[in-house]
């Protein structure tokens, strides 16, 4: 028995010492060893996942976080909605326990977009976008001057949030979102009627693409690549067809502004969250008219003379998928990896920050929804992937959850990342078999 | 008894009248909040935290237990600007609620200041009378 007990004494010394060996050599190894899939925390992060799925907290209290962007190394840059420490960036750097053990703020601006491609940062302000040139190592090479490659986009108040992506052929795809709900001549007043044509779509209410490599591009030297679209926060290319996709906030408060057509909890599921296919010229009919994902149509707004039934909207673009009212999609990300299994591959991850327009019915929303994608069409019903963000069973009011996800990014493994900008926590979720 | 009932009706209906301008405190929150559930609910929250970044939240802010004339202009007139609001600032517009009667405001105005943790002075209708004749033309 005493022979047994310091056998096994002895092979734990050893398997200690033999894992310590390999933590230092991992540590010595810094930036090739973070593509190495860490393990997920015990408690998953908090997250409820599919089988087979794991979750870790990389960062907590990072500020508020909003677009992210994973490199090549497995380091994660962070734009933040309100300067911490003086900073609107973050740079992270995860041990290779997935865990961050060093960062870096730059950058005295706030903002919502953040994209890495082909040795460039991409960050945008509420009114401008900027670039960094990277190192060999994805790091930025002088934070202090950025390029400014677009500039002057309209800021006023409502829906500021100018969210990017860039496709493979040098242009950068910047929401410019729509300062009203509705287009009405006073914005959310009620018996205030609707403005035609909309005077706000000039400049706003839409996608503009710009070239990656200009400087202090405006919208006379961008191209007006589609209209009709209140607010776009997640928007991501798909590269197995090379096109754009985004994802629309709708309308709020038909109930507030219309009590006679719209009982609250009619208001509360509509009109859908669209995720619709973008092409030069598309036109996706805000503020005339909106989705009504239970009756599959496009419904005039009743601000346009609509009575919740009157169809409209003929020369308007179909959503590709309708999800339920105000779920408030601030992230969405084509799966690209091969960690996931096959049913997540080319698909659609989209990240909803949860709702606060379902008032008073509870909120919904605040998790990381997924639809299978085939040959750049959806291929099934949409579902929730990654749910738990809010920590309640019910949340009545979007301040009492204690995170909120906003982005997403593809680490270099296919870990999928989701950022907080509400309790300032980044997630990793990795699949083990 | 129709002359009777008719009598009892318009009595009760004419000292509500007369508490309300009075300024009944108790009587003006409990109307309050009904009148705050219709219109204000929706983006100021049952809380009363509104949302972050988006609607300003009514507890224990300055704008809402301080200065009276500042709070009811800014339910009369809206506001469709960047301004801080105890040094954060919210992005969606606040629709002018100048549809609403002078008692309603006064209602609302003294349940939002005396709830969610908040206490200060009631709001009377002709508090809001005043600023309405100023502000709104």
């Amino acid at each position: 028995m005493k022979k047994t007990f310091f056998h096994f004494v002895l092979s734990t010394l050893l398997l200690m010492a033999a894992n310590s060996l390999l933590a230092c050599n991992n540590d010595s190894l810094k930036t090739t060893n973070a593509s190495a899939t860490p393990k997920p925390d015990a408690d998953n992060a908090g997250l409820k996942l599919p089988a087979g799925f794991g979750a870790l907290v990389v960062a907590g209290n990072v500020g508020e976080a909003r677009h992210i962007a994973v490199t090549k190394e497995g380091d994660i840059y962070v734009k933040l909605a309100s300067l911490k420490g003086g900073k609107g960036i973050y740079w992270l750097h995860p041990k290779s326990d997935g865990k961050v053990d060093e960062k870096n703020g730059f950058g005295s601006y706030t903002g919502t977009g953040m994209y890495v491609k082909d040795g460039y940062l991409y960050a945008s302000s509420d009114e401008e976008v900027f670039r960094y040139k990277l190192d060999g190592g994805d790091k930025v090479i002088d934070p202090a001057k950025p390029e400014k490659i677009v500039t002057g986009l309209v800021v006023r108040h409502e829906h500021e949030a100018k969210a990017i992506t860039l496709d493979n052929s040098g242009n950068v795809y910047v929401n410019v979102g729509a300062y009203s709900n509705s287009c009405q001549e006073k914005d959310r007043q009620k018996g205030s009627p609707g403005i035609k044509p909309c005077p706000i779509l000039d400049s706003a209410g839409g996608i503009w693409q710009f070239k990656v490599d200009k400087l202090n591009q405006t919208y006379g030297t961008g191209v007006h690549y589609a209209t009709g679209l209140r607010n776009v926060v997640g928007l991501d290319w798909n590269s197995d067809i090379n096109s754009l996709f985004v994802m629309q906030h709708g309308r709020d408060q038909l109930h507030d502004l219309f009590p006679t057509m719209f009982d609250d909890k009619q208001s509360a599921e509509l009109p859908a969250e669209c995720m619709y296919q973008i092409h030069l010229g598309s036109n996706c009919g805000w503020p005339y008219i909106y989705y009504d994902e239970l009756q599959h149509k496009k419904i005039l707004a009743p601000e346009y003379g609509g009575d919740g039934k009157k169809t409209a909207g003929e020369d308007a673009q179909d959503p590709v998928v309708a999800f339920p009212g105000h779920l408030a999609p601030n992230g969405l990300l084509f799966y690209t990896g091969s960690m996931f299994p096959e049913k997540y591959q080319h698909g659609a991850f989209i990240a909803f920050h949860g709702s606060w327009n379902r008032a008073p019915e509870p909120q919904k929303g605040f998790f990381v929804a997924f639809v299978p994608f085939k040959d750049g069409k959806p291929s099934g019903d949409w579902e929730i992937f990654a749910d738990g963000f809010s920590g309640l069973t019910q949340v009545d009011s979007p301040g009492d959850a204690k995170h909120r996800p906003c982005g997403l990014a593809q680490g270099p493994d296919g870990s999928l990342y989701v950022s907080d900008d509400q309790g300032g926590t980044i997630y990793r979720i990795m699949y083990s078999k | 008894m129709k002359k009777i009932i008719f009598s009892v009706v318009a009595i009760s209906c004419f000292s509500l009248c007369i508490f309300a301008k009075q300024g009944d405190t108790p009587a003006s929150i409990a109307r309050g909040e009904k009148l705050y559930q219709t219109y204000c609910l929706t983006c100021h929250q049952k809380s009363g935290n509104g949302v972050p970044h988006m609607n300003p939240p009514l507890v224990k802010t300055s704008y809402v237990t301080g200065d009276k004339k500042k709070l009811i202009t800014w339910v009369l007139k809206g506001s469709t600007e960047n301004i801080p609001i105890d040094d954060k600032t919210y992005s969606n517009n606040m629709p002018a609620q100048n549809y609403l009667k002078d008692d309603q405001i006064a209602d609302i105005l003294t349940y939002v200041r005396n709830s969610f943790g908040n206490t200060a002075s009631a709001i009377v209708p002709a508090d809001v009378k005043a600023i309405r004749a100023v502000v709104v033309k």
